[in-house]
């Protein structure tokens, strides 16, 4: 604490430090050590998605104080909020910017755990809390389109939770649930609105601090090359200050970037776009073309892909087996790279992992592309 | 020996269901081996009175069951065809009758006949026995008859205009009654011709919106403005108090007609009105003809041209606003209340007056000047946020090349 040697701010240091052993804490995290390698980069992916939840959650907060649910009042708050509140356009674009820059990031972060096998014990929960995670994300994304009750939404939203439906046996039922009846209503904005303000806030914090402990716990993972090297032999820098200042120094790039964007671009570019439009006409003729978020456009894709039917079972639902079937062992991993742990390599796991790269980025442009 | 009961009984029936069931329309049996594809018998099927269920013998009488042509003729009640001349009767037997229309198409008027007669084709028909004048089938066809609803019908709104010019627009054909023959031609170049012929907008009127259908007739000096007047009411109504209004009756002026033609209407322009150029007012009026006439059109013309301008830069300024991203959808609503305004101003130069005028076009150029300034101010809000961008962006950068510099620092220990 060289900057504190005197003065109101060394006494009220001193009083915390007191209080909360402050000191004994830099202390550990100044004993943490973050490997340097090669690969050393994709350590900051989990900071920046952190970081951008941390303004999700801000913004999310500021357009709670203006943003009304309701199918008569939701439309015209959202307008009100970009028309007439101070900086409520800026609020309204860098949620929204960060909302999809934030699930980039996690896919980004997702993959590279993957394909460093950083899943391996004894990091298994990491795995299963972060996987976890971005399937908050993906909700938080899918409920909070829905929210300004706009054309577009409001399409997308039938479409999106009519899929829903064809899961067997508690499709109808979820559709239902989600819906808050057989159709997309003003019901169905309370439930998002819960959902997305609430539930989802709730499971994300609880999931996020599970998975933040177990980061701390367990240190920044090792690459698997490092196996079997004597200490000298590998590279290290100290959690703090050296490796914080950096994450400080990469959130304050996401930030400028996240202000260029909200700003040169606040209604969002090209297929990642949220214009508030026409508010939502239930008796109105779909648009011509109905997108759901670039996330989830593979899966879209992929099932409208599937024939009519496959031997027996509708070629839908036969899709969201085939896709339940592989998000599941992509949850599994840990459990199934079984050599992992023992720092054998794996054609076959990097064969999955790069097609469902391919898979995904194949889908999404064949997605985009026809219509 | 029953078995060969049976087998006779089985056989006899099914030859007397042969022929019971079969088809007993022998008209059409015959016509249709005699005629071409695209012969009467053939284009009956089309027919309205065909999918009403009516057959041959109602028009034509006689017995279709009959194989024979001469038996046929020979028969009760036959009618055979009927001459020119006998047309209209012929088909006022049924059409005329209320009673019998009501059983087939109650909503269907039965004064054809009476209107028909009332017309200038049927009192020539009737009167002078001119066989070149149209008749019932002349417009509705013979064996191919549809309502006016039916795209294929020859008195569908986009096909009338063609029907009609059949014998309006044939010179040779027409010589003898000293009337134009460039109507059509006229017709498809106006805004009504181009609405319903090229954009097929059914709210357009073709020939029998201003001639009327069986009652055919030229509307005259007198009744050029109700016809007109009927879908355009406000300019109908505005004229009617208007100083014009009684000029034109002394005048035996058209009302309508007078400034914008006939046949070959053409879509109104503002310079059509006003003291110099194209303007129509300078047909009557003179600087020097003692009324305020000119000075009035001008003073009118100015007002509208005003607004115009107003909307134009209104449109323009929000264009820019759009552009740039900004949220406009207040001011796109506005813009199109000042779309409504010059459309009404536009409609109150009928009245000729300035007090009617100038008031509206006032009220649109206000709410243009009100987009102005909105617009105006969401282009600087652009350029604001433009330089609140570049403030915020140097102020992370500047924290950022801090940060790098202290880890640099720190790193190099």
């Amino acid at each position: 604490m060289d900057g504190f040697q005197s003065g109101p701010i060394k006494n009220s240091y001193k009083w915390l430090d007191e209080r909360l052993k402050i000191n004994a804490l830099i202390e550990y995290m100044g004993s943490k050590e973050v490997p340097r390698h090669s690969h050393s980069i994709f350590y900051y992916l989990g900071g920046i998605t952190l970081f951008l939840f941390i303004v999700q959650v801000i913004t999310g907060i500021l357009l709670l104080m203006y943003y009304r649910p309701g199918a008569d009042s939701a439309y015209e708050s959202v307008k009100f909020i970009v028309s007439e509140v101070s900086f409520g356009w800026l609020i309204r674009s860098i949620h929204s910017w960060s909302a999809n820059l934030m699930i980039l990031a996690a896919f980004f972060h997702m993959f590279t755990v993957f394909f460093t096998r950083a899943y391996r014990k004894p990091r298994e929960l990491t795995w299963y809390t972060g996987m976890g995670l971005l399937a908050l994300s993906m909700t938080f994304g899918f409920s909070g389109y829905l929210l300004p009750w706009n054309e577009l939404a409001f399409f997308a939203t039938r479409v999106g939770t009519g899929m829903a439906g064809a899961i067997p046996v508690i499709g109808d039922f979820l559709m239902v649930i989600m819906r808050g009846g057989e159709e997309v209503t003003g019901a169905t904005i309370g439930r998002f609105f819960g959902l997305h303000v609430a539930i989802l806030p709730l499971l994300t914090t609880g999931l996020l601090t599970m998975h933040l402990i177990f980061v701390q716990r367990q240190g920044m993972s090792e690459p698997m090359h490092w196996a079997g090297k004597k200490r000298e032999e590998k590279k290290f820098m100290k959690f703090f200050p050296n490796f914080l200042y950096r994450d400080a120094l990469v959130w304050l790039v996401a930030l400028n970037i996240l202000a260029l964007l909200a700003v040169i671009f606040p209604d969002g570019i090209s297929v990642i776009h949220w214009p508030l439009g026409e508010k939502a006409d239930p008796f109105a003729p779909p648009p011509p073309v109905i997108r759901p978020e670039w996330y989830f456009m593979f899966a879209f894709q992929a099932l409208k892909m599937f024939p009519p039917h496959i031997w027996f079972i509708e070629g839908e639902l036969f899709g969201i087996i085939i896709f339940g079937f592989g998000g599941l062992i992509w949850m599994l991993i840990p459990l199934l790279d079984r050599g992992a742990s023992e720092n054998k390599p794996s054609k076959l796991v990097m064969t999955f992992g790069a097609f469902v790269i391919l898979f995904i980025v194949v889908m999404t442009i064949v997605g985009y592309l026809v219509e | 020996m029953i078995k060969i009961k049976f087998t006779l009984i089985f056989i006899g029936l099914l030859l007397f269901s042969i022929n019971g069931f079969g088809s007993d329309n022998n008209c059409l049996n015959c016509h249709l081996d005699w005629e071409s594809e695209e012969g009467s018998a053939a284009k009956y099927a089309r027919d309205i009175h065909s999918q009403k269920g009516l057959g041959c013998t109602e028009c034509h009488g006689g017995d279709p069951s009959l194989d024979d042509m001469d038996d046929v003729r020979n028969s009760k009640g036959y009618r055979g065809v009927p001459n020119h001349l006998e047309v209209p009767d012929f088909c006022a037997r049924c059409h005329a009758d209320a009673a019998y229309m009501h059983e087939h198409n109650p909503s269907l008027p039965v004064d054809q006949l009476a209107k028909y007669k009332t017309s200038v084709h049927g009192q020539r028909l009737f009167a002078r026995k001119d066989k070149k004048v149209a008749n019932c089938i002349s417009c509705h066809s013979v064996h191919e008859i549809g309502t006016g609803q039916m795209p294929y019908s020859s008195t569908h709104p986009t096909n009338l205009p063609a029907t009609c010019g059949e014998c309006h627009a044939d010179k040779e054909y027409m010589a003898e009654y000293d009337i134009p023959t460039d109507q059509l031609e006229k017709y498809r170049s106006s805004v009504h011709g181009q609405a319903l012929l090229q954009r097929g907008d059914l709210g357009a009127p073709a020939c029998n919106d201003c001639h009327g259908n069986h009652g055919a007739a030229p509307p005259g000096v007198a009744s050029l403005a109700a016809v007109c007047g009927v879908c355009h009411a406000l300019e109908a109504e505005l004229f009617a108090i208007s100083p014009h209004a009684e000029a034109y009756r002394e005048n035996d002026f058209p009302m309508c007609e007078t400034c914008h033609s006939n046949h070959d209407i053409i879509k109104p322009y503002d310079e059509m009105i006003g003291a110099v150029g194209s303007a129509v007012c300078t047909n009557c009026h003179s600087a020097d003809d003692g009324t305020i006439g000119l000075s009035t059109a001008d003073s009118i013309l100015v007002s509208i041209n005003n607004l115009v301008q107003a909307h134009a830069q209104a449109k323009r300024r929000l264009n820019e606003a759009i552009y740039k991203g900004m949220m406009t959808t207040d001011e796109e609503f506005l813009l199109k209340e000042v779309d409504q305004t010059l459309i009404q101003a536009r409609t109150l130069v009928h009245s000729f007056n300035m007090d009617s005028v100038a008031p509206k076009a006032r009220a649109g150029i206000a709410k243009a000047d009100t987009i102005i300034a909105n617009a105006a101010g969401l282009i600087n809000e652009y350029y604001f946020r433009r330089k609140g961008l570049g403030v915020a962006t140097l102020i992370i950068t500047f924290l950022a090349i801090m940060l790098y510099r202290k880890i640099r620092k720190i790193e190099s220990r």
